[in-house]
């Protein structure tokens, strides 16, 4: 399923977050949004997800516009930075959830659901955990059930907000490289967003730099090492080029 | 070494500063002299007013103490006492949490002033309240007049002592549950939506459980407060034994009767029940908490 | 995190409080029409409840016209009354607000230990009914009670004085002041206190300068909570004071009397004083609240800026 944004705009009273964006995602990529804070990337993510409307322009999800659909209805997985887990559900719950709220027509045999949620915690590597609590699990351990929750409604597109913003270097690290590893297993189309530059060059297939609303390059993390002339990315790139890394990466917040 | 008194200390860095005698170490002065206090404020005004009621109930003697305390017309005022609390409460629980939500969630006029408004229970005198939610509910009242025809009666009977008690007990839902739902993250909501749940099924399996806590905090200070209750519902039981008869009542009667011992009875009857209530309220909320930490 | 509060941006007009969360989001609103159901269900509820019980106070006030009520706030047993009630809440209040500061840093700014079973205590007048806290009262002052023999001995008289209708008040206002100031002192910490000591303040001192400061808002709102409620006790006075009118009587037990006797005007004009004094209390709690909890949501904002 593809994702495509035709001159998008976004305000929030008199600050402009996306200004007349265009950007496309191919099925089965997995294209990067990286950026300061503020210059757009989540409130995109959040306009694809159908959480915020946008004020102008067209949001297609497989060429059709998603506008008349709600975030529920437009078969999107979200995964969130704090993960968002509803903390009175058991990991098993949780991952079923979007199973069990389907309309008593669509819903699943309870057998069938349990099935799905065992192959989802096999997945991603809980298997034993299913009876436990978001509090009993580690930041990492949480987002991976964050990631099998979204999973379970077999979305179209993944959405992944700075999914490993709140976890420490090493586990993020690991954990990166367990997305790309994911991404190829399951083929979804992903956006993922993310303030970390070298995140997105190594697990992305394109990756699109933003800034004060407006994507300012967008390619593979090859070709944005080569071509930028513009001092914003070089600056912002720097280290992705192989130029060795001072002491302070450039790393928004 | 002497206790250090709160304005004679200045050397820097001084032992005098600390605290001794077992209770921990302590940089700051001033710590003994106002824990002595405060435990001697405690003890004259908490712990002997109240250690009077065990000690007299010891001098009654088990079954006097038990022929007291279960005398019919007793039983009748609990009954009453208990019902007409757990009324108030479950009335306050579910409307308190509905002001909550829209005091909370929704922006409107005069919003500012319903937020307000809602801590007037703590504020206005029992007695104000009782006389005025009398007149209200009787049957010649603003709202008393409505129910007459209908052959309701409401002040004098026990729904009007429960009208009493919710009227008092509703800030403590309100109150419990808007900080909770102030800061519940707003990412829960929207990944349930993300999931395919409509706003009905994201209330009721993210929202409410969340929420749980609180409301049992709540209901079950409402109810605490409820059972206790003199002022506001003197006026309006019309204080029938056996019918309209609430236990502070009865208490009251008691004394004015100079029966201290059958007073006390009860008071220590409705102690305990208060207890009970409070604890296993305070249980029911630590095990949901310790899940949503 | 997702990026509610933008830099910069105005959120709709509205002023971010410290923690709410504004949903502007179609995705986690009701519809407008469940919407205006619920805030209708709400405010109906609200009128009908709070609002129709303060409206009927002045009305029945004011009914039989303004001479009437004016001659009824005049009646000298009234004042009388009104005044034993500003007599009560002038000690007990000021009492409490002793307590409350001594109890607060004993408790936060020291480390003791049994800090729980000392907050209980001070909390547990308000699990009490009023009318077991007069029945206390009397136990240990009325003519049976422990100290009955040895003060009848002496010819000192507690029970049915004015001397038992403040203590009873006391006890019943007791933990207003320390449950405010006792969370806010605990957040607030001792590192600025413990600054202080290094640069060798007494504890005077530290207190006046360092801590009161900081405790500005919570201290005003404990003591308009705590006079809010000696002023209008009912239940522990009634018991202990005898109810001796034009002595003993406070002013929530004159409006008793006063409606026992069917004077319904003077009891209601009565009841009005103190119903203004229950809306001046609502507004001043509703002003302070707002700069209590700006206090609070600051330090608690530093404290995460620090990470600690």
């Amino acid at each position: 399923m593809s994702v495509a944004l035709d001159r998008v705009s976004k305000r929030f009273g008199e600050f402009t977050a996306l200004d007349d964006v265009s950007f496309r995602v191919d099925e089965g990529e997995l294209v990067a949004l990286v950026g300061p804070s503020g210059s757009g990337k989540s409130t995109l993510l959040r306009v694809v997800a159908g959480l915020e409307r946008q004020d102008a322009g067209v949001v297609r999800i497989h060429g059709e516009d998603a506008a008349p659909l709600g975030p529920g209805d437009r078969r999107i997985g979200f995964v969130f930075q704090h993960y968002a887990l509803f903390r009175h559900m058991t990991v098993f719950e949780n991952i079923a959830f979007g199973l069990r709220v389907r309309p008593r027509r669509e819903r699943p045999a309870g057998a069938e659901i349990t099935g799905v949620v065992k192959d989802l915690l096999q997945l991603v590597e809980l298997d034993a955990l299913g009876g436990r609590y978001p509090s009993e699990l580690s930041g990492g351990q949480q987002q991976r059930v964050a990631l099998a929750r979204a999973l379970a409604v077999q979305p179209r597109v993944l959405l992944l907000d700075e999914p490993f913003g709140a976890l420490d270097a090493r586990v993020r690290k690991q954990l990166r490289q367990w997305l790309r590893t994911l991404h190829d297993e399951v083929k979804v189309t992903t956006v993922l967003v993310t303030h970390d530059s070298e995140e997105a060059c190594e697990v992305a297939d394109r990756v699109a730099v933003m800034h004060e609303g407006r994507i300012a390059q967008i390619g593979t993390a090859a070709e944005l090492g080569r071509g930028a002339g513009n001092p914003f990315l070089e600056s912002f790139l720097g280290e992705s080029r192989g130029t060795t890394s001072p002491p302070n990466r450039v790393n928004y917040h | 070494m002497t206790a250090p008194s709160i304005a004679s200390d200045s050397r820097v860095g001084s032992t005098r500063g600390r605290s001794r005698g077992g209770s921990g170490r302590s940089v700051l002065p001033g710590v003994r002299l106002t824990l002595g206090f405060t435990i001697a404020y405690l003890t004259v005004l908490v712990i002997v007013p109240l250690s009077t009621l065990f000690a007299r109930t010891a001098r009654l003697g088990w079954s006097g103490f038990w022929d007291a305390a279960t005398a019919p017309r007793a039983l009748a005022a609990y009954t009453l006492s208990v019902g007409t609390s757990v009324v108030a409460a479950v009335v306050n629980g579910v409307f308190g949490l509905l002001v909550a939500w829209v005091l909370t969630r929704y922006r409107f006029t005069g919003r500012a002033i319903a937020d307000a408004l809602v801590d007037l229970p703590f504020a206005l005198p029992t007695a104000v309240a009782g006389v005025a939610l009398t007149t209200l509910y009787s049957q010649n009242g603003l709202i008393g007049a409505l129910f007459a025809p209908h052959g309701i009666k409401i002040a004098f009977t026990p729904l009007g002592i429960a009208v009493a008690l919710t009227f008092i007990g509703l800030p403590f839902v309100v109150r419990s549950v808007q900080p909770v739902l102030e800061t519940l993250p707003k990412e829960i909501e929207e990944a349930a939506a993300t999931l395919g749940a409509d706003r009905w099924q994201t209330f009721r399996r993210v929202i409410l459980p969340a929420l749980t806590p609180a409301l049992v905090a709540g209901m079950s200070l409402s109810f605490a407060r409820a059972i206790g209750e003199y002022g506001s519902v003197v006026f309006i039981s019309g204080n029938m034994p056996g019918r309209t008869e609430i236990a502070p009542l009865l208490i009251m009667s008691k004394l004015e009767q100079y029966d201290y011992g059958g007073a006390t009875a009860i008071a220590v009857v409705m102690l305990l029940t208060s207890a009970v209530i409070l604890v296993s309220a305070g249980l029911i909320q630590r095990r949901a908490a310790r899940r949503a930490a | 995190m997702a990026t509610t509060i933008v830099p910069g941006a105005r959120q709709h007009g509205l002023p971010p409080g410290p923690r709410t969360q504004v949903h502007t989001a179609a995705a986690t609103n009701e519809s407008a029409l469940a919407r205006r159901a619920l805030i209708g269900v709400a405010l109906a509820y609200l009128f009908v409840f709070l609002g129709l019980p303060l409206y009927v106070v002045f009305q029945e006030a004011f009914r039989r016209g303004l001479a009437a009520y004016a001659a009824a706030i005049s009646e000298p047993e009234l004042l009388h009354a009104l005044r034993l009630t500003l007599l009560v809440a002038a000690i007990a209040v000021p009492l409490n607000v002793l307590f409350g500061i001594a109890a607060a840093w004993a408790i936060t700014k020291g480390r003791v230990r049994g800090r729980t079973l000392l907050i209980a205590l001070a909390d547990l007048p308000l699990a009490v009914s009023p009318v077991i806290a007069g029945l206390t009262f009397m136990l240990l002052f009325g003519m049976q009670g422990w100290f009955g023999p040895w003060l009848r001995a002496h010819d000192i008289r507690i029970a049915f004085t004015v001397t038992a209708v403040v203590l009873a008040t006391i006890f019943v206002t007791l933990p207003f002041v320390a449950r405010e100031l006792i969370p806010l002192m605990e957040e607030q910490g001792v590192t600025e206190e413990e600054a202080a000591v290094t640069l060798g303040a007494s504890g005077w001192q530290i207190f006046r300068r360092v801590t009161a400061p900081n405790i500005r808002w919570g201290l005003l709102y404990g003591i308009v909570l705590c006079n809010a409620r000696a002023m209008g006790e009912f239940g522990a006075v009634s018991v202990v004071s005898g109810r001796i009118r034009g002595q003993t009587t406070t002013l929530p037990l004159h409006i008793e009397i006063l409606y026992n006797e069917y004077d319904f005007t003077a009891a209601f004009a009565a009841s009005s004083l103190l119903a203004l004094l229950a809306v001046v209390t609502l507004a001043a709690k509703h002003l302070l609240e707002r700069s209590h909890h700006a206090a609070r949501a600051r330090i608690i904002q530093e404290q995460e800026e620090k990470g600690s």
